[in-house]
């Protein structure tokens, strides 16, 4: 058993606990720290077949950003685990049978003539830039696929922008740019009339 | 291959793209009273497309962005169609959208890059577009069905609708890893000769292929994956329920047919076994249930399911005629579904939808020209015979006995049976009970000239099937080079 294969049983082996860990724990915020484990060691098995740009954005942008977020997400909100947790053993035997019953089916269908089929990456150069190729495939060869992300990203900001922002009924807020531009007409109407002489009310 | 030459073919694309980012825009310079101006600069762009469609036709089948982009016969008719069916949604849900403040700037341009989407899906020759494609159509139609904030079972409908998508691109993720894993590619014609060859992996091969149909069957709302249609056909505004329930359809059926079909043709015997559980399944629960239901727009649900059913009938034939009659059946049902949930919309006012079976009760005494649109439209969804949709269901069964699955036209015929009682329960209703409200019915000239011409479409077309049953005929094939 080579170095490599070490490193990769060491990194798939922790991916596989701390993926358990992700479902079984109790504690939401426990359940997304092992999710943040599970990326760390994803991106270890990418960085062994040479593909470090993968493994450094799974890095900053997933465990940087997306898991931040969902942590603060977590931490904000008041999630009654007892409630959630409700009827779960009631449950539990109908779901163990289902799932029990894919497995069985996934191994009679792939019987054990599977072996594992660890192939090494191929090697580079040292002077070999993995970002700088994806990066020219990307304006290149896929750059119809690139717009239309690039498009939904765009949905993805339309419709966050259409479904948050609104203006509630019945809020009592001032439009401050309306009080300033008011003008004395706007307000005001001054009426000509004659003056009436006094005492012409008896 | 020069920039040009990848440009022209998807010319239609673009055009729509730079318009709807235009039209982003000019809606927020746009006063609110001004939004008809929108909505005209909508039409517009949807007839420039179609004018740049037409115009960039050519008879080959044409490849352009490395083979990720196809135009062919196939792609142009079903993109017509959906132009002209994107069209009709906006003219049937103006007046309502408007009476209930929802007729904005953010509802037409996520209906065009709704439409984008479903463009980019008609004419993927890749998994990645077809993938992509797919996510710009679900993510508008989610942000479309939520966009209705006040109302509380909208949003759960967009919840469910959005969860379950999420689900199901999820599966179609993973069965397209898949096939990349045993094949080695992502383009369609790569992966169809590499299959040809003979692959090692051949049960990683068909792994793939049950989780993508899986996804397919999610996305087509067909049992046992349709627990999602008729929550999200009945919490979403109308107008929305239209547009999830007709146009996307069209494209639905390019996915169903480039994947399988272009795709993974070696693997027939695998992937028709499994369609015709599907399409059983479909029609049994999907006629069954919709039975019971008593609100019209669930109704409607159930029925979609079972025409997808039946739609996927023609796909389990094959060959030019079974592909043929599937488009065909494709196209007829865009129509229908438009008509009806147009017709539900005609009849609803502000504050008041007219979705239960109740609300059509004597509605010739009240309105006999609706009633007989109706009645058309009904007749054509149950299939009986002078309106289009006999013939529709008539040459999917006609494709599939010729392949000897005479058992199987038997199951479909009767379930079609059972199915006709709740649409002839509509008409029945119509005529021969006594109207609960007399509420005069205000039909704007655009949304009344519309349904006449849908309704007598249907009849129209059931007399003279002739055109567009040959239309899709060839456009089959000669996008899947079928002989």
């Amino acid at each position: 058993m080579s170095f490599f294969d070490v490193v990769f049983y060491l990194f798939a082996t922790i991916t596989v606990i701390a993926s358990v860990g992700v479902v079984v724990a109790r504690n939401p915020v426990h359940a997304a720290l092992f999710l943040v484990l599970a990326f760390c060691s994803a991106a270890g098995i990418w960085m062994l077949l040479e593909a470090e740009f993968l493994a450094i954005t799974l890095i900053l942008v997933y465990v940087g950003a997306v898991m931040v977020l969902f942590l603060f997400v977590v931490m904000m909100l008041d999630i009654n685990l007892v409630q959630l947790r409700e009827g779960f053993w009631r449950w539990f035997p109908f779901g163990a049978l289902i799932a029990g019953l894919m497995v069985f089916e996934m191994i009679w269908v792939l019987g054990s003539r599977q072996t594992a089929d660890v192939s090494k990456a191929v090697a580079h150069a040292a002077d070999y830039s993995n970002t700088k190729e994806l990066g020219r495939l990307i304006y290149t060869h896929y750059v119809y696929p690139f717009e239309i992300a690039a498009v939904i990203l765009l949905v993805a900001m339309v419709a966050a922008i259409a479904l948050t922002m609104r203006r509630r009924k019945g809020v009592k807020s001032q439009n401050v740019a309306d009080q300033v531009k008011v003008k004395k007409a706007d307000r005001l109407r001054i009426v000509k009339m004659k003056s009436e002489p006094k005492g012409s009310e008896n | 291959m020069n920039l040009l030459a990848n440009l022209i073919p998807a010319a239609a694309e673009i055009f729509l793209l730079v318009m709807v980012c235009f039209i982003l825009i000019a809606d927020l310079m746009l006063s609110k009273s001004g939004k008809f101006l929108t909505y005209l600069l909508v039409q517009l762009t949807l007839l420039g497309c179609s004018i740049i469609t037409v115009g960039t036709h050519t008879n080959n089948v044409v490849y352009a962005f490395n083979g990720m982009y196809v135009d062919d016969l196939m792609s142009d008719v079903l993109k017509m169609m959906s132009y002209l069916g994107m069209s009709m949604v906006l003219v049937y849900s103006r007046q309502y959208l408007m009476l209930r403040g929802l007729f904005t700037g953010e509802f037409m341009v996520l209906a065009l890059f709704a439409l984008l989407g479903m463009n980019v899906m008609i004419s993927a020759n890749h998994f990645l577009t077809l993938y992509l494609g797919l996510e710009l159509l679900s993510l508008s139609l989610y942000a479309m069905v939520a966009l209705q904030r006040d109302s509380a079972i909208a949003t759960e409908a967009a919840m469910k609708y959005f969860v379950l998508g999420a689900l199901a691109s999820g599966l179609l993720l993973y069965g397209m890893s898949m096939l990349y894993g045993a094949t080695g590619s992502l383009e369609l014609g790569a992966i169809s000769n590499a299959i040809a060859h003979g692959v090692q992996n051949k049960s990683l091969l068909v792994f793939g292929l049950v989780f993508i149909l899986s996804g397919l069957a999610f996305k087509l709302g067909v049992v046992p994956f349709h627990m999602w249609v008729p929550d999200v056909y009945h919490g979403a505004p109308t107008a929305m329920t239209m547009l999830i329930g007709s146009v996307p359809k069209l494209a639905a059926f390019a996915f169903t047919v480039r994947i399988l079909v272009e795709g993974l043709q070696s693997l027939e015997h695998d992937w028709s076994g499994m369609l015709i559980i599907l399409a059983i399944a479909s029609m049994a629960i999907g006629n069954l249930s919709a039975i019971a239901q008593t609100n019209l727009k669930r109704m409607f649900a159930y029925s979609t399911i079972t025409h997808m059913g039946f739609m996927l009938l023609g796909v389990i034939s094959g060959g030019i005629e079974g592909y043929g009659a599937s488009m065909f059946y494709t196209v007829v049902y865009m129509m229908m579904s438009l008509g009806a949930f147009g017709m539900i919309m005609l009849l609803s006012r502000a504050g008041f939808e007219a979705d239960t079976l109740n609300d059509f009760k004597g509605l010739n005494q009240r309105s006999p020209w609706l009633a007989f649109m109706m009645m058309l439209l009904m007749l054509s969804m149950a299939g009986i015979p002078p309106t289009v949709g006999f013939y529709a269901k008539f040459s999917v069964l006609n494709s599939i006995i010729q392949t000897g699955h005479t058992w199987l036209a038997i199951v479909a015929v009767m379930f079609s049976l059972i199915g006709a009682f709740y649409y002839l329960r509509i008409i029945k209703l119509m005529y021969f009970d006594a109207p609960e409200s007399h509420a005069p019915i205000n039909v704007g000239s655009d949304t009344g000239l519309l349904i006449s011409m849908n309704g007598l479409g249907v009849l129209f077309l059931g007399l003279m099937p002739g055109s567009l049953m040959s239309i899709c005929a060839v456009s089959v094939q000669q996008s899947l080079l079928l002989h």
